[in-house]
């Protein structure tokens, strides 16, 4: 059977899980649809958000960014799990308590003010759209690779698989599909990653085998894999995988990624599916179990792809020759015909010869051997974990189950910001605005049609990607640590916040962390228009656009503490509110909305 | 809402440990993987050293232990000042 056939028929049967299990848990009621009908088990629910939150950037890019930049790059591993701490221990018990729907409707509620409630849905959305974009974007390439269909065609099943799925059973539906889909990917990522460390260094488990000895019959055989690949990369010129450069940006960043994390609205509202409050504090570790199953395995399968490029371009090692170009493993040809991977043979001499050209101690030595430039000339740091089984000569089953994974992956988070953006559209604008005395089925009907609403303009989005996506993603983090999270902190720990000090903080941090993207990147991401250049020796204390996102919560946090002083403390009725979100007693009668 | 007047003991028996947490949670994770790095830079750990571990795997595992750590005592917490489900 050739590898089309199979990846259709794996993907398929995956796809008629996600189907039969939409079809058995369809929603009936807004309680249903927006918050899973808050039946759902904390271990049951630890699986989902864990799907939920792992999205094609987990699944797919972070192992590559950790193999090209090493150490430093552990910032996604802390920062992306990091923030769970922050959530479990500062958010979601409380917003549990609350008894309500959505993120936006807290921040009303809380802060008694309908302007709130529309500047919390405004950031919600942006949020969730830029994210959607990618996820969308992500699942076409996948199909399209693996399917051997065109991009758009793979765009238009993933909407379609979302569409069925996600509209018919709102949040009930998405939280068992997405149980699935999280078995499905964690099985993916960690078998082909099973069989490279035991082909590397004999350990069965991978976050293991990163700090295990070279097996008999390797490159460097018997010493520490890490050494082995220090040594490989510095003899190329490369830095040391285990080095790190500037720690005070790489610590920001890290705060920047946690902060973001805790105040992502599509995570938060998991969080109001479990039956009582304690559930809601268990479920938050049972996330991070699962997340950090793929998390452990995401640095050991890094690194030893990485090693294993490298000894597949210099078989000898760096004093042997390169590899010659007729020799190239065949996931290289594969690979070029999507565009992600591309050598280029510039001395003519038939071999590949790649190595760090901006070292001037490797130029000195190209001159002298004869080399011409680095001529692994392109490699997309998003294919590693694609074309890791290809990569480790894995059978074609495991290849076919990569594919089933990314996608899962994809579809499970874009599937949980397209319910976060149609319940903010139906609950927190029709409900709470437009319509208030619309019947629970009309509501229902309006939230469907939203979420359809929601699937087109992200199906759209994904087929004419905006040139700004990319850089938006920096946007999005920066929002939700700058407004979302600290407005949703202070309305919990803080019974002296008022409506004016949350409004004019949440306005302060969205506003200081839009200016100081939009310096460097220009506005509205518009090329050209930027302010400043953006390289390093223009920023503000050294500060990166991605990583401002703590600097506009503190902006947030000032701002809010400075206005609410100035103003008059909160009426009495939302300090009484305030006093029952802290005790979990009561959690299961409070749900009127 | 109205409840007795041991709230205050309890909430603040909550933002202690709620403290506590948090200070293991950035001593790990900017401290020990990141700024205090050098510190460990002569514990040897698999051909690198014990701030590369914290960096990858070792804060994620605290992490985990300190969420559910927090579970358990909070719902003792709970149950102590009698406001548990």
């Amino acid at each position: 059977m050739d590898q089309t056939t199979l990846n259709i028929i794996v993907v398929g049967l995956s796809f008629a899980l996600y189907f039969g299990i939409a079809i058995w848990a369809r929603a009936g009621s807004t309680s249903e649809f927006y918050a899973a009908g808050r039946g759902v088990n904390p271990v049951v629910n630890g699986m989902a958000t864990a799907a939920d939150w792992m999205s094609a950037a987990s699944f797919i890019s972070m192992a590559g960014l950790i193999a090209f930049v090493g150490y430093n790059n552990s910032s996604f591993l802390m920062g992306w799990t990091g923030g769970y701490v922050l959530m479990a221990l500062l958010l979601a018990p409380y917003l549990r308590k609350f008894g309500k729907f959505t993120v936006p409707e807290f921040i009303g509620d809380r802060y008694y003010s309908t302007t709130a409630r529309i500047v919390a849905v405004v950031c919600l959305i942006v949020i969730s759209i830029t994210y959607v974009i990618g996820q969308m974007s992500g699942a076409g390439v996948a199909f399209a690779r693996f399917l051997e269909v065109d991009r758009d065609l793979g765009l238009f099943i993933a909407a379609g698989v979302v569409l069925v799925y996600a509209v018919l059973g709102g949040m009930k539906g998405i939280t068992y599909t997405q149980v699935a889909q999280y078995c499905v990917l964690i099985i993916a990522y960690t078998i082909p990653a099973i069989f490279i460390s035991l082909q590397l260094t004999g350990n069965p488990i991978p976050g293991l085998g990163l700090f295990s000895n070279m097996s008999e019959g390797t490159t460097g055989a018997g010493e520490p894999l890490l050494v082995t690949l220090n040594g490989l990369l510095t003899d190329l010129g490369f830095n040391q995988y285990t080095e790190g450069t500037s720690p005070v940006n790489m610590a920001l960043f890290t705060l920047s990624l946690m902060i973001g994390t805790a105040g992502l609205p599509h995570v938060i509202i998991r969080f109001f599916t479990v039956p009582k409050v304690a559930d809601a504090r268990w479920s938050a570790g049972w996330a991070l179990v699962f997340i950090a199953l793929l998390y452990l395995t995401a640095p050991a399968v890094g690194a030893m792809a990485r090693l294993n490029i490298m000894t597949t371009m210099w078989p000898q090692g760096v004093e042997g020759e390169a590899v010659a170009q007729e020799d190239l493993p065949d996931w290289f040809e594969t690979w070029s015909v999507t565009g992600l991977l591309a050598v280029e043979d510039k001395n003519g001499d038939g071999r590949i010869q790649y190595y760090n050209e901006s070292s001037e101690e490797m130029a000195a030595m190209a001159a002298e051997r004869g080399w011409e430039g680095n001529e692994l000339v392109t490699f997309n740091r998003d294919i590693l974990v694609l074309a890791n089984p290809e990569i480790a000569q894995l059978p074609s089953w495991v290849i076919a189950l990569i594919a089933a994974g990314g996608i899962a992956a994809a579809l499970s988070t874009a599937a949980g910001l397209l319910l976060a953006i149609s319940s903010a559209i139906s609950h927190d604008l029709i409900k709470s605005t437009l319509n208030p005395n619309i019947s629970e089925k009309s509501e229902l009907l309006a939230a469907r049609i939203s979420m359809i609403g929601a699937i087109a303009v992200a199906t759209w989005l994904g087929l004419n990607p905006p040139g700004f996506a990319a850089q938006t993603v920096a946007l999005a983090f920066g929002l939700a640590a700058a407004s979302l999270f600290p407005t949703l902190m202070m309305g919990i720990f803080s019974k002296r916040m008022n409506s004016a000090g949350a409004t004019w903080g949440m306005l302060a941090g969205l506003l200081t962390t839009c200016l100081y993207l939009f310096t460097y990147l220009g506005w509205f991401f518009i090329p050209g228009t930027n302010m400043l250049e953006n390289t390093a020796s223009n920023y503000l204390f050294g500060i990166p656009p991605a990583s401002f996102g703590p600097i506009g919560a503190l902006a947030n946090f000032v701002v809010a503490y400075l206005v609410s002083k100035a103003t008059a403390e909160p009426p009495q009725e939302i300090q009484d509110l305030v006093e029952s979100i802290r005790v979990p007693r009561g959690a299961g009668a409070a749900t009127g909305h | 809402m109205a409840e007795q007047p041991n709230n205050n003991a309890y909430w603040s028996a909550n933002i202690r440990l709620v403290t506590y947490c948090l200070v293991i949670w950035a001593l790990v994770s900017y401290g020990f993987a990141i700024l205090l790095r050098p510190l460990l830079s002569g514990i040897a750990v698999g051909g690198t050293d014990l701030g590369f571990w914290f960096a990858q795997q070792g804060s994620i595992l605290v992490f985990l232990v300190l969420i559910f750590f927090y579970a358990w005592r909070m719902n003792k917490i709970d149950r102590e000042h009698g406001v548990d489900e």
